[in-house]
C-alpha cells in the first residue's frame, strides 16, 4: 500500500496566525455491565452474529424494554467522576430514525434532561499543566446492531450487493459525554483533545465501568471542529468527524481539520457542516455521504420507561465509593515508592502502573512488584504477544509469589518458574510450587544444612550411621521430611545423609 | 350443522352456550360436564356462525385452533379431575384479541403488515390465562393495530354485530366482544386504547372494561400508543369480567409501566354489588356527555338507568368536567404521535411482510414499499398525523400542547372523584351503526369514543356494562362507570348492583342470527 503523506494546507501555527479553534468532543462508551440496557441478554464482545439476543432487544412487536440498575449506577459515577451534578428527576426519550441496525427504528436515548450534567475534567497536558475542560452533560442511550455491507468498493451501503445484520450490540448501554466547547487552546488544540479523551480513558479505567477499547469500539469519539476569526467571537460552521478510532487518531483529526478549514477560509471559501470520515491511513478526513434532508429525530418522553429519580442517599454512596483519579493517584505512588519521573512514565507507558499499584495493596514491597512487572512479566507479555493486562496471572498472585522469595521459600531463579506455572494455567503460586517441587527445599545446600541439622540434633543415631548402621539413617531422613513439611525428595535426602556421614 | 353432531352429556351444546363463565365454571369444578365438552360446543358454535370474512358470518375470528384449545381443555379436565387446587376458571374457554402475541398461533394485530410472523414469546397474559387453565379458542379480529371504532379498518374484512349483521360490533375490539355477544366465546380479552373494549361493550350488549392503566401488563401487546393502552375483560356479566380480571391483572416485572400494588378486589365487588344496595355510594353525571350528538334511544335508556342506581340508594349528583372538550383532540395527536413511532419497527427486514426485494432496489425502498403495501389508509393517517405532530415545527403546538390537556383532564377527574366515588356516562353517543356507513368520514367515527376516551387519558379504571335496548332502533345501550385510578372494585361493584337490578328483561344475551341462517 502507498504511503500517504499526511498533509492539510496549513499548519496549526498558520492556523492560529488567523483563526481561533473551537472544538467539541463527543465520546461514546459502551458500558461493560454483565447484560444489556434494557433485556437479559450478555452484553459481551466477539460472539457469533445474533447469538445475544432476545425479543427485547431485536424490538419484536410486543417487547418492553427493562431498565438495567447497574448501568444507571455506571453513569450516575461516570457523572461524579467528571464533576457532574446529577439530576434528580430524568427521563428517557425516543429519538426516531429509520435505519435497519436499529431493529425499532428509534433509539431509546435522553434528550431534554440527561441523568448527569455540568461537570468538568482537569485534564494534564504533556508539559504537566492542567487544562480544564467543561463537560455539559452525559446521557445513557442505546447501542444500535452492526450492518456488514457486502460486496461494492467502499464497504459502504451504497453500492453494496446486500448487507448482514448482526443486533449482539443492539441494546449495549452507552454513555455519551458531551464537552462544552473547547475555546482558547489555540495551536494546542489538537493536544488538548488527545489529551482530555486520554484522561477521559484513564477516569472511565479507573471506575471499571468500561473497557474504554477505541479499536474494538467500547470508546468511540466524534470530534467538531470550527475556526473563528481571532478577535471575533462568533463561532464558524463546524464539521463533525466520526471513524476517529485511536488516541493518536484524535490529535491528528482535530489537527487536519483545523488546516483544512483554514485553507478553505482563507481562500474566500465555506465549510459545509458536514459529517466527515477520519482516514487512519492518510491522516486525513473525507466528507460522509451528504443527508438528503434536515434530520428531524421527533423526540418525545419515552412512554415505556417510568421517570428516573436516583435517590440522594444512593448518590452520595456511589460519590464515597468513587475510586482516587488516575493521575492523583500516580502523584501519590510516586512520592510513596520513590519513583522517578522516568521510572514512573515506564510504568504508565507499559500500561502497568494499576497492575504495580494492586501488587502493592495485595502485599508486596513497591520495589519488588515494579521490577516483576516491567521486566519479566513485561517479557512474557511481549513473547505471548498480549496486554500486560491480559497476563493469565493476577497482581495477588505476583504479590503471593514475591511473598515466597521473601520467605526464602523461593529463590529467583525458582519463583520465574513458579510464575511461568501460574501462566500455563497450573494453579495458584503455592500448588505450581506442590506440582512441580520447586520449593527451596529441593535446593542442595539448604537440604544439607537440613540434614546436617537433624543429625547434630540426635548425636547418637548420627554415631550409629557413622558405625556403619545405615538403616538408622531412617530416623533422620523422617526428621528432615518433617522439617520440610514433606517437600523434599526423601531418596535424595537419604543419599545426602549417608554423604555427610561417611 | 345437525342435531346429532353437537356435543354435551348434561347439558346441549346450545345450552352451554347460553351459559355465562360463572356458571359454566360451577358446573365444570361439579364435574357436570367437562371442558371437552365445553370446548366443543364453542368451537361448534364458531363453524356454524362465524363466516370467513368474506361472506355474513359474525367473522369475529382470525384465527380458531381447534387442536390447541381441545388439548387445553383436556389438561384442564384432567387437572379439575385430579382435585388438586385450580383456579376458579379452570377449563372455561377463552377468545384472545389477535394483537397479544401468542407462541402457538399467528398475531396479526389486522395487518397483512405481520404477514407470516409467528411470535416466539407469549404475552404476559396469555401466560396468565394459560396457567390459569383456560381454554384459548382462538385470535379475534380488530381494526388494524387497533386504530378504530369499528373494525372495518381490519385488513381481513370487518367483523359483523351479532344483534344486526349489517352493523359494527364497534371497535376495534370488535371481535372480541362480537364473539361473547354471539356465544362463540363465554369470555375474551380486550385492548382499550380510546374506549377499544368498552365502545364494543356497549355496542354488542357485553360487559367490556377498562382497567387501571398499569395493572395489567403490556409485555406481549402489540403497542398502538403505550400511555393509553390497557389489556382488559370482555364477558356477558360483571362477575365473569371480574374473574377474569383478577387473572389477567397483576404486577410484571417485564413492563415497567406495570403498577406493583395489590389487585382491587372486584369478585369481591361484583359479589357486593349483585346483593343490590347502593346505599351512600356517590353517584356524579357527568353533564358534558349529553345533548347533541346522542342518540335519543340512547340518552333515555342512560337516563333511565341513572334512576335505578338512585333506587338502588346511590346519592345522584351532577358533575362538571370542562376540559372533557378537549380529550378527543387530545388523543388524536397523542395517540398517533406514538403510534408512529411504535409502528415505525414494522419495516420488512427482521419479519412479517416484505414487498419489492428483488435484488435490485435499496434497503430504504423495500421499506417504503412494504409500509406503502402492508399498512391499511387509517394506519398510515394516523402514522402521518404523530410524525406531523412531533415534528420539530409542531411539536410544542401539537404534541406539548395535546399533553397540558391531557393534564387538564386529570384534575377534572381529581376534583370530580373529590365529590363522587364514581361517575357514570353513556358509554358511546349511538347504537351500531351501519358498516360503510362512517367509513369515509373519520370524525364521525372517532365520536364514538367521545365519552371513553378520558379515562385512558388520566389513566383511571372504567367499566361498560349493557344498559337495555334504545327505543329508536332496538339496539344495545351501554352504561359507563369510570372509577379513579386503583378503585376498579368501584366501578364493578356500582355496574353489578345496576346489571341485577336490570335483570334481565330486555331480550336474549345470544341474539338469533337470522341472516347468517337464511343465508345456508
Ligand atoms: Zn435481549
Amino acid at each position: 500500500m502507498t504511503a500517504v503523506v499526511e498533509s492539510a494546507p496549513y499548519t496549526v501555527e498558520e492556523v492560529c496566525e488567523h483563526f481561533d479553534p473551537v472544538m467539541g468532543l463527543e465520546v461514546h462508551v459502551e458500558l461493560n455491565t454483565a447484560t444489556k440496557m434494557f433485556c437479559g441478554c450478555a452484553n459481551a464482545f466477539g460472539a457469533e452474529p445474533n447469538t445475544n439476543v432476545c425479543p427485547v432487544c431485536l424490538g419484536l412487536p410486543g417487547s418492553l424494554p427493562r431498565l438495567n440498575g447497574a448501568a444507571v449506577e455506571s453513569a450516575i459515577r461516570i457523572g461524579l467522576a467528571l464533576n457532574c451534578r446529577v439530576r434528580e428527576r430524568s427521563g428517557f426519550a425516543r429519538k426516531n430514525y429509520f435505519y435497519p441496525d436499529m431493529p425499532k427504528n428509534f433509539q431509546i436515548s435522553q434528550y431534554e434532561d440527561p441523568i448527569v450534567f455540568d461537570g468538568y475534567l482537569d485534564v494534564p497536558l504533556d508539559d504537566g499543566t492542567t487544562w480544564r475542560v467543561e463537560i455539559e452533560r452525559a446521557h445513557m442511550e442505546e447501542d444500535t446492531g452492526k450492518s456488514l455491507h457486502v460486496g461494492g468498493a467502499t464497504g459502504r451501503i451504497h453500492g453494496a450487493d446486500y448487507s448482514l445484520l448482526d443486533y449482539n450490540r443492539s441494546g449495549v448501554p452507552l454513555i455519551e459525554i458531551v464537552t462544552r466547547p473547547i475555546i482558547g487552546a489555540g495551536v494546542r488544540a489538537p493536544e488538548v483533545a488527545r489529551a482530555y479523551v486520554t484522561a477521559l480513558r484513564d477516569v472511565l479505567r479507573g471506575l471499571g465501568v468500561s473497557d474504554v477499547r477505541m479499536d474494538q469500539g467500547s470508546m468511540r469519539c466524534d470530534a467538531n471542529v470550527s475556526l473563528m476569526p481571532k478577535g471575533t467571537s462568533t463561532f464558524g460552521t463546524r464539521t463533525e468527524t466520526k471513524n476517529v478510532n485511536s488516541l493518536r487518531s484524535v490529535e491528528r483529526a482535530v489537527r487536519y481539520e483545523m488546516g483544512r478549514h483554514a485553507g478553505v477560509l482563507l481562500s474566500g471559501g465555506a465549510i459545509r457542516q458536514e459529517t466527515r470520515h477520519f482516514d487512519e491511513q492518510s491522516g486525513t478526513t473525507s466528507p460522509g455521504r451528504p443527508k438528503e434532508t434536515f434530520a428531524d429525530y421527533r423526540f418525545f418522553p419515552e412512554p415505556d420507561l417510568p421517570p428516573l429519580e436516583p435517590s440522594a442517599d444512593w448518590v452520595e454512596s456511589l460519590r464515597a465509593g468513587l475510586p482516587e483519579r488516575p493521575w492523583e493517584r500516580r502523584a501519590r505512588v510516586q512520592t510513596e515508592w520513590g519513583l522517578s519521573d522516568e521510572e514512573l512514565r515506564d510504568l504508565v507507558n507499559a500500561d502497568a502502573l494499576d497492575l504495580v499499584a494492586d501488587t502493592v495493596d495485595a502485599g508486596a514491597p513497591p520495589e519488588a512488584a515494579r521490577s516483576w512487572w516491567v521486566s519479566y512479566l513485561a517479557q512474557q507479555a511481549n513473547t505471548a504477544g498480549v496486554a500486560l493486562t491480559e497476563l493469565a496471572i493476577t497482581p495477588a498472585q505476583v504479590a503471593r509469589v514475591v511473598a515466597m522469595v521473601a520467605e526464602g521459600t523461593l529463590t529467583n531463579k525458582l519463583a520465574r518458574q513458579v510464575v511461568d506455572g501460574v501462566l500455563a494455567g497450573e494453579g495458584e503460586p503455592d500448588e505450581v510450587v506442590a506440582g512441580r517441587g520447586l520449593a527451596v527445599v529441593s535446593d542442595e545446600s539448604a537440604l544439607t544444612a537440613a540434614v546436617d541439622e537433624a543429625l547434630a540434633a540426635q548425636p547418637a543415631v548420627a554415631e550409629k550411621i557413622k558405625a556403619g548402621k545405615t538403616k538408622a539413617a531412617g530416623a533422620i531422613v523422617g526428621a528432615v521430611m518433617k522439617a520440610t513439611r514433606g517437600q523434599a525428595d526423601a531418596a535424595r535426602v537419604q543419599e545426602l545423609v549417608l554423604e555427610r556421614c561417611r | 350443522m345437525s342435531d346429532t353432531q353437537r356435543s354435551g352429556a348434561g347439558a346441549s351444546g346450545e345450552e352451554l352456550l347460553s351459559l355465562d363463565a360463572t356458571e359454566l365454571a360451577r358446573r365444570l369444578h361439579a364435574r357436570e360436564v367437562s371442558s371437552v365438552e365445553v370446548t366443543r360446543a364453542h368451537l361448534e358454535r364458531i363453524e356454524a356462525v362465524d363466516g370467513d370474512g368474506g361472506g355474513d358470518g359474525v367473522h369475529a375470528f382470525l384465527h380458531v385452533d381447534a387442536d390447541g384449545a381441545l388439548a387445553a381443555a383436556e389438561v384442564a379436565d384432567r387437572a379439575i379431575a385430579d382435585g388438586g387446587p385450580v383456579s376458579p376458571l379452570a377449563g372455561v374457554p377463552i377468545a384472545v384479541k389477535d394483537n397479544m402475541t401468542t407462541t402457538d398461533m399467528p398475531t396479526t394485530c389486522g395487518s397483512r403488515i405481520l404477514d407470516g410472523w409467528r411470535p416466539p414469546y407469549d404475552a404476559t397474559v396469555v401466560g396468565r390465562l394459560r396457567a390459569a387453565g383456560l381454554v384459548p379458542l382462538g385470535k379475534t379480529n380488530l381494526d388494524e393495530f387497533a386504530m378504530g371504532s369499528s373494525t372495518e379498518n381490519s385488513a381481513f374484512g370487518p367483523s359483523r354485530n351479532p344483534w344486526d349483521l349489517t352493523r359494527i360490533p364497534g371497535g376495534s375490539g370488535g371481535g372480541s366482544s362480537a364473539a361473547v355477544a354471539a356465544g362463540e366465546a363465554p369470555l375474551a380479552l380486550g385492548s382499550d386504547t380510546g374506549g377499544s373494549i368498552r365502545q364494543p361493550g356497549a355496542v354488542t350488549g357485553t360487559v367490556g372494561v377498562k382497567p387501571t392503566y398499569g395493572t395489567v401488563s403490556r409485555f406481549g401487546l402489540v403497542a398502538f400508543s403505550s400511555s393509553l393502552d390497557q389489556i382488559g375483560p370482555c364477558g356477558r356479566s360483571v362477575l365473569d369480567a371480574a374473574l377474569l380480571h383478577e387473572v389477567i391483572a397483576g404486577h410484571d416485572p417485564r413492563d415497567q409501566t406495570s403498577v406493583d400494588a395489590p389487585v382491587p378486589p372486584v369478585v369481591e365487588a361484583a359479589l357486593a354489588g349483585a346483593r343490590g344496595d347502593l346505599a351512600g355510594v356517590r353517584v356524579g353525571v357527568v353533564s358534558e356527555f349529553a345533548g347533541e350528538g346522542y342518540q335519543p334511544g340512547v340518552s333515555a335508556a342512560f337516563t333511565d338507568a341513572v334512576r335505578v342506581l338512585g333506587e338502588l340508594g346511590a346519592d345522584v349528583v351532577e358533575v362538571s368536567c370542562p376540559s372533557f372538550s378537549y380529550a378527543l383532540p387530545a388523543y388524536y395527536l397523542i395517540a398517533p404521535s406514538e403510534a408512529s413511532s411504535n409502528l415505525a419497527r414494522f419495516d420488512a427486514m427482521r419479519y412479517g411482510l416484505r414487498v419489492g426485494d428483488d435484488g435490485s432496489r435499496s434497503t430504504d425502498d423495500v421499506m417504503s414499499l412494504t409500509r406503502e403495501a402492508g399498512f391499511g389508509a387509517e394506519v398510515k393517517r394516523r402514522i402521518m398525523i404523530g410524525t406531523h405532530a412531533l415534528s420539530a415545527g409542531s411539536y410544542d403546538a401539537l404534541y406539548g400542547k395535546a399533553q397540558k390537556a391531557r393534564t387538564l383532564i386529570v384534575r377534572d377527574f381529581t376534583a370530580a372523584f373529590e365529590t363522587c366515588d364514581v361517575l357514570v356516562s353513556p358509554t358511546t353517543p349511538t347504537t351500531a351503526f351501519r358498516i360503510g356507513e362512517r367509513i369515509d368520514d373519520p370524525l364521525a367515527m372517532y365520536l364514538a369514543d367521545l365519552c371513553t376516551i378520558p379515562s385512558n387519558l388520566a389513566g383511571n379504571a372504567a367499566i361498560s356494562v349493557p344498559c337495555g335496548t334504545s327505543a329508536d332502533d332496538g339496539l344495545p345501550v351501554g352504561l359507563q362507570v369510570m372509577a379513579p385510578a386503583l378503585a376498579d372494585d368501584r366501578a364493578y361493584r356500582v355496574a353489578a348492583a345496576y346489571e341485577t337490578a336490570r335483570g334481565e328483561s330486555t331480550g336474549p344475551r345470544i341474539p338469533e342470527l337470522r341472516a347468517l341462517e337464511g343465508s345456508r
